[in-house]
Order: C-alpha cells, then sequence, then structure tokens
C-alpha cells in the first residue's frame, strides 16, 4: 500500500483527470481530451474508468465495481481489489451503500442519488465514428451541431433491419446540444440517464472525458415514425422473478434449455433476500450463490 | 429583324506562325420580318461564315449584328444565349446531339428548354416529324444511327419546333426527296407567313427561287472587293 | 438580373508555384459553365477555390443567397458556409467514391442531406430517396443496396441524386463522366442535361473533355498554367477559338 501513491495515480494527475473532469460536467456530453495515462492492465479493460475513478476516489469512499451488471466477473473484481490495494478504500457490492460506482455497459436497476457519482468504462467515445473516421471532421461536426450523420445510421437501421435494431451505444442528445455516446449500455438504460446522481465516462485509449451533471437532459435519437422504444428481453427473472429489469439469457444445458436472469447481480441478490422468487429460483439463503 | 453592318472576320492561326488571313469585309445586309433573304456566291466565298457570326458562332471583328435590339457581335455570352433560345433559331447541316437521346426528345428540347409543358412540347415534335416522314418507328430511337437524308429532317423539325422570329437556314433542303423538299418549302413559307426574318443559303436554285425574296451575293463582301 | 455567383480576381499559389491566378467571372441563373484545360492547368485547383474546398490567397466568390443576398463566401462563417454546402451547392466528384458514403444503402446516401437540413420522419425520406433513384433511372429495389454493388455509372448517378435532392441552385463538377464507358458517358450527359434543364441549375464543370462541355456547358472558359487564355459561348469558343492555346486545344482533338 504506502509502495503507491493514493488510488495509484500521482496528484498531478488526478488534478488534471479532475480538471477535464470539471470542465466535462459544464459542457455536458462534451469530448473533454485528457492526458490519459498508462495504466496496469490493457487498453479495453476499463482504463479510463479507472483513471477517473482514482480522480474522484477519497479515503471515506465506498466503492462498487459492476462489469455488466455483475460485480462477480473478472474485470469487476480485478478493478476492485486494485483500488482496495492502492487506495485501501471500503468496498461494496450493495449500489446503494456505494458512493462511487464504477461500471461497463450497465447502468444499475436501482436509482442512484445525488451522493453517488457513476463512472462509466467507454471503448469509443465518439458516436460518429462509425460513419466519419476522420477526427479533424467528427469534431467539426460537433461545434458546428451538423448531427444529420447520426440518423443516417438509424435509417440504415430501419431499412436494413425494418426497425431500430441499434440495441446498445444507443446515441442521445444532451441538454438539446451535443450528441453523445453513454457507452454500450443496453438501451434499456438510456432512460436512467437523466439521474439524480453525476455521471462520468473515461475512454482511455481515446483520451477522452465527458460527463453528466445530475437530472441532465438526455433524448433518445429517433424518427417520428420511429420513435425510441427502450426495449428488454420479454421475460421475468427466473431467479427472482423481476420483470423491471434488464435480463441476460443464460444456456444451462447442451438440450436448449435457458434462463433468464437479471443482468444486475445486486438487485436480484437484494430481491430474493426480501423474499421474490422467481420460476426456476430456490428460496434465498444468506451466503448461498 | 436582323441588320448587319460593317461587318469584318479575319482567323488568325496561332499555331501557324501567327497567319492572319480576312475572309470578310465591310458586310451589311437587314432582313425584314416576314422576308427571306438568300446568300449566294461560289462554294469558299463566306457563306456560312456570315451565318455563324450572326448565329454567334464565329467571332465579328469588326462591325454590327443587330438581331432584334441585340448586337451579337458585342453581346455577353448569356444574352447571345437567351437570344438563342427564344428568338434565333439555328438549322445547319449537321445533328449534334447527345447520343442514345430519343428523336421526339431532341426535337422537343428547344421548346422544354424554353419552359413549355412537356406533353405540349411533344405533340408539336411528333406532328413536325409526322410532318416531315419520318416513320413513327424511328421516333423513340436516337437520330445518330439515321441516314442523312433522316438526319437532316431531325434537325429541320427541331429548328422548326419553336417559332423563332428570326431563322437562319444553312441548305435545308439538301439530300432531300422531292416529297420532303416539298415540306420543307412549306414550313419556310409559313414561317415567313408568320413574320419570321429569314436568311438562307440554298444551292437549289428553284427552291430559292420559290421562298426568297431577295439575294445577297456574298461575294461582294470578300476583301479586295470594292462592296 | 443578379448574378448567382460573382467570381473576383481568384489567385491561389502553392508556395512560389502558380495554382490559378486573375480569374473573374458571372454565372447568371440557368446557366452552365464549363472550364477546360490540359491537366495541371489549374481547373480543379479553382474549382476547389470556388466550391470551398480549397482557401484561395485571394478574391472573391459572391453567392446570392437566398436568405441575405449576394455574400461573399470565403468570408461568411464556416456555419454559413458549411450550411450552403448542404443545401444550395452541390458538388459532384470524379470519382464516386469521394461523393459518396460507400458503407451506406443508396437510400441513406440519399437520405443523408434531408436529415442533414432536419428532415425526421423515415417514411418520407425514404420515399424521396425512391423518387430521386429513379430520377436518375436507378430501380426502387436497389435503395437498400451500399453503391459497392452498383457499377460504375450507377455509382456517379448516385452521387448526382445525393447532391440534388435538397434542390441545389448550383452545382460544381469535377470530370463527372471521367472514368466512364462512352456508352455510360452518353447517358449521364442526357440526365445531366435534363436535370440542369428541368431544375434551373447553374453548374460549373470541369472537364478535359471538349465533346462533354460542347454538350452540356452554354459557356467555356479555357485554362492554361492558371490563367484563363479565353471565355466566350462553349461553340464560339470551339469553333473559332482566338487564343492560340485553345487553337491547338481544338485541332487535337481526335476525330471518331
Amino acid at each position: 500500500m504506502t509502495d503507491y501513491n493514493f488510488a495509484y495515480l500521482d496528484e498531478q494527475t488526478k488534478r488534471m483527470i479532475r480538471r477535464a473532469i470539471l470542465k466535462g460536467l459544464a459542457i455536458p456530453g462534451y469530448q473533454v481530451p485528457f492526458a490519459s495515462r498508462e495504466m496496469p492492465m490493457p487498453y479495453g479493460w476499463g482504463t479510463g474508468g479507472v483513471q477517473v475513478s482514482a480522480a474522484c476516489l477519497t479515503p471515506d469512499d465506498t466503492f462498487k465495481v459492476i462489469d455488466q451488471g455483475a460485480d462477480d466477473t473478472t474485470n469487476a473484481v480485478s478493478i476492485r481489489k486494485f483500488f482496495e490495494k492502492t487506495a485501501g478504500v471500503a468496498t461494496t457490492e450493495e449500489t446503494a451503500r456505494a458512493s462511487l460506482i464504477q461500471t461497463r455497459h450497465r447502468i444499475p436497476e436501482e436509482a442512484l442519488s445525488q451522493d453517488q457519482i457513476l463512472v462509466y468504462q467507454v471503448p469509443i467515445p465518439e458516436p460518429l465514428r462509425f460513419l466519419e473516421p476522420s477526427e479533424l471532421e467528427t469534431r467539426k461536426m460537433h461545434s458546428l451541431e451538423e448531427y444529420g450523420l447520426m440518423h443516417v445510421k438509424l435509417y440504415e437501421d430501419i431499412s436494413q433491419h425494418g426497425a431500430i435494431a441499434t440495441a446498445y451505444a444507443y446515441p442521445v442528445k444532451v441538454e438539446g446540444r451535443y450528441v453523445m455516446d453513454p457507452s454500450p449500455i443496453p438501451k434499456f438504460d438510456n432512460p436512467k440517464l437523466g439521474m439524480a446522481a453525476i455521471q462520468l465516462f473515461g475512454a482511455g485509449r481515446e483520451q477522452r472525458i465527458y460527463a453528466l451533471p445530475p437530472y441532465t437532459q438526455v433524448v433518445s435519437l429517433d424518427f417520428e415514425d420511429h420513435p425510441f422504444e427502450p426495449s428488454k428481453a420479454d421475460y421475468d427473472c427466473d431467479l427472482c422473478g423481476a420483470s423491471d429489469s434488464y435480463l441476460d439469457e443464460v444456456i444451462v444445458d447442451d438440450a436448449g434449455g435457458r434462463m433468464f436472469v437479471c443482468s444486475d447481480t445486486d438487485y436480484c441478490r437484494s430481491r430474493r433476500a426480501a423474499g421474490h422468487v422467481g420460476a426456476q429460483g430456490a428460496p434465498y439463503e444468506e451466503g448461498a450463490a | 429583324m436582323i441588320e448587319i453592318e460593317g461587318l469584318g472576320k479575319s482567323f488568325t492561326l496561332h499555331n501557324q506562325g501567327g497567319a492572319v488571313i480576312p475572309v470578310m469585309t465591310g458586310a451589311h445586309l437587314r432582313v425584314a420580318r416576314g422576308e427571306c433573304v438568300a446568300l449566294t456566291g461560289t462554294s469558299g466565298v463566306g457563306k456560312s461564315t456570315l451565318m455563324r457570326m450572326i448565329y454567334g458562332n464565329y467571332r465579328a471583328s469588326a462591325g454590327r449584328i443587330m438581331v432584334g435590339e441585340t448586337d451579337i457581335a458585342g453581346a455577353a455570352p448569356r444574352e447571345i444565349i437567351q437570344l438563342r433560345r427564344d428568338t434565333l433559331g439555328y438549322v445547319s447541316q449537321f445533328l449534334r446531339v447527345v447520343p442514345r437521346v430519343p428523336t421526339r426528345e431532341v426535337v422537343a428540347e428547344p421548346l422544354l428548354t424554353l419552359g413549355v409543358a412537356r406533353a405540349d412540347a411533344i405533340a408539336r415534335a411528333e406532328a413536325l416529324l409526322a410532318r416531315l416522314n419520318i416513320p413513327q418507328a424511328l421516333w423513340s430511337l436516337s437520330p445518330t444511327t439515321f441516314s442523312g437524308g433522316e438526319q437532316q429532317r431531325v434537325n429541320i423539325a427541331r429548328g422548326f419546333a419553336h417559332a423563332f422570329p428570326a431563322l437562319l437556314l444553312d441548305e435545308p433542303t439538301a439530300s432531300l426527296d422531292a416529297a420532303n423538299r416539298e415540306v420543307v418549302l412549306t414550313l419556310i413559307e409559313e414561317a415567313k407567313a408568320r413574320g419570321a426574318a429569314i436568311i438562307g443559303i440554298f444551292h437549289d436554285e428553284a427552291a430559292r427561287g420559290r421562298v426568297c425574296d431577295r439575294e445577297v451575293d456574298v461575294g461582294a463582301f470578300a476583301p479586295g472587293q470594292a462592296a | 438580373m443578379t448574378p448567382l455567383l460573382q467570381v473576383r480576381d481568384i489567385a491561389k499559389f502553392y508556395g512560389a508555384r502558380r495554382g490559378c491566378e486573375d480569374v473573374g467571372f458571372d454565372l447568371y441563373p440557368g446557366e452552365v459553365m464549363g472550364i477546360v484545360g490540359e491537366s495541371g492547368s489549374g481547373k480543379s485547383t479553382l474549382l476547389s477555390c470556388l466550391a470551398g474546398h480549397l482557401p484561395p490567397d485571394r478574391g472573391e466568390v459572391i453567392f446570392d443567397t437566398q436568405l441575405h443576398g449576394p455574400r461573399d463566401t470565403l468570408t461568411m462563417s464556416e456555419p454559413e458556409r458549411r450550411m450552403l454546402m448542404r443545401t444550395d451547392w452541390a458538388f459532384v466528384h470524379q470519382h464516386a467514391r469521394d461523393g459518396l458514403r460507400m458503407g451506406v444503402s443508396a437510400g441513406g446516401n440519399v437520405g443523408e442531406r434531408l436529415m442533414a437540413v432536419g428532415a425526421r420522419h423515415f417514411g418520407e425520406i425514404r420515399e424521396q430517396a425512391v423518387d430521386w433513384l429513379g430520377r436518375v433511372e436507378i430501380a426502387a429495389d436497389r435503395v437498400d443496396d451500399k453503391p459497392q454493388a452498383f457499377s460504375g455509372g450507377m455509382q456517379q448517378r448516385l452521387q448526382i441524386a445525393r447532391n440534388l435532392v435538397t434542390g441545389p441552385r448550383l452545382v460544381f463538377m469535377d470530370e463527372p463522366t471521367g472514368g466512364l464507358d462512352v456508352s455510360v458517358q452518353a447517358r449521364l450527359l442526357d440526365l445531366l442535361r435534363g436535370l440542369v434543364r428541368e431544375m434551373g441549375l447553374s453548374a460549373v464543370i470541369v472537364t478535359h473533355d471538349l465533346a462533354v462541355v460542347r454538350l452540356l456547358a452554354d459557356r467555356l472558359m479555357v485554362m492554361k498554367d492558371g490563367r484563363v487564355v479565353e471565355d466566350g459561348l462553349t461553340d464560339q469558343v470551339l469553333d473559332d477559338p482566338q487564343h492560340g492555346y485553345t487553337q491547338l486545344l481544338v485541332s487535337s482533338v481526335l476525330q471518331v
């Protein structure tokens, strides 16, 4: 522990990142460039999110990490251990107890409050990238609010699939100004983006930070005749019976057997603890998986 | 309608030692509405050159060419373009068209350019093609593959599609059979009757005698000749 | 009548080398002007300067805007100029792949300019796209195909549809028929002529093909070493060229 500065990064770097975060909060949805550092993990494993978390953590924080909603996947466990070791902060799997949550590809089901911060890991921050390869051009398009191209992508979706098939990383417009990629969260989560907590987005390889202050107006792009629809699998959770949470499909045998379970493991656990039982669920036992 | 005064023309051949070849000097000519004037003279004397200058195709070296209110010799390109659209028609000896465009479109084009409704323009084009004995089966084909006589008649139909107040005709009856020659001469007479001022080159003396009111010998404008 | 485009004293240098210099002309509504010259004569540099792709070193490009009348497009703000490029102006590239989004369907390519100016109704955008594909003779059932699946001529027609869908008033074309088979060229020329006539378009066409300008352009400018050596009515310049270079150019054309 004493071998590292608090939360791994040196204080100058954290200050630099905080400045980028403050700028991002001041201009919601705008991608602020920052001098991303080499982190002791590969790009694509959340180096952007980790740097933002490092810059935000204080010794009093309680830290939670989820990967696609789960606290117990390799990525989540590694990052949680990283900060346990380098910052010595308390960690938790309970959404409500965490003051800072780092996430990959999900927003927790439980509504967040004003004293929480949600940090997203972002692979590609530029929503226009797949249609416009030039960074110079996309920056110009943002500065001049030329966002027609974003709708070309949605147009292509409808023309090829009959409906907007973009299911994750669904583009949004922030406060009527910047078009933003909400990171690869399912579009089911898009309506939650106007939440009470501060949301910070970090892209390590691409060296960009952007942010949504509490209660920001975030509108998912759509067409008049093909309005935005948040969607999820049309089932209830087989473990906890929840009908309102985002579900993962799990293949359970070679005979086509499958079950749908909450992608948010903490949400599922707490529901089962409260006595809810799904179609394939067993009654909850403390300490059981 | 057409008034020409002091018109001169010389060609400068920059790539042949800058040789200057004067071909015309002091040309003058007046054509009133409803009048047809024939340009005469031996081959190479400058009949086609004069006609091309009136159309703005060749640049005048000196003088004035008034067509209506416009002096072709000094007009800006867009004035000449406008004049060619609504006032000054030209039937050349050669048909020049975009390949693969159907004949009826070729003939209707001057009318479409003027903003005539499509159906009306096509109807007028088809009536002219019928009068000039172009078989109906050919109307939807490009004239680029037609025989010389057929191309000539398509060219005439195109030239007469719009009722131009001034018309230039370069050998309109050449390579035509008797029946079609008759149709063309009738078209010219009709144009005169509606008040068109016409300048024509006719090698066919009988045709010239029938439709032309006067003859102007272009040889008189050759350099070195007293005009 | 106010000229649609007034070009004054345009000059562009690449270091000490002249791209183009002393170029000026007026283009009136409905006029098509051709610019010819050999490779390196400065015609493409000029077109880039006029179309706002390359800032000239001096000069004015004054366009008669719908809202504010004649404005110098070189000094107007970038958002205004880019808006102009998406609405009143169009640019047809020699290579369709420079002017198309190759990864986007034909319908998306045509619809992009509509969406760029705020169209947000999928059904209407698609309807307009299909209508424009028809106008450039591309079958409606190709609307969802990507340009890679199209022939060269079809790609070029698609590029034209994509450009004209917002009803521009001025079209810049850089060798629009270059690289196409002659039979495909003819069809494209006919199409362009019809569109220019029906939409009352003004156009500036750069080409080295004298046959193309004879069929498409009302007026012609001949360039050599970055300067205009001759201009006038297209048929007058081609049939009675005054300048030595033009005479050479015209006499060098192969007769078929």
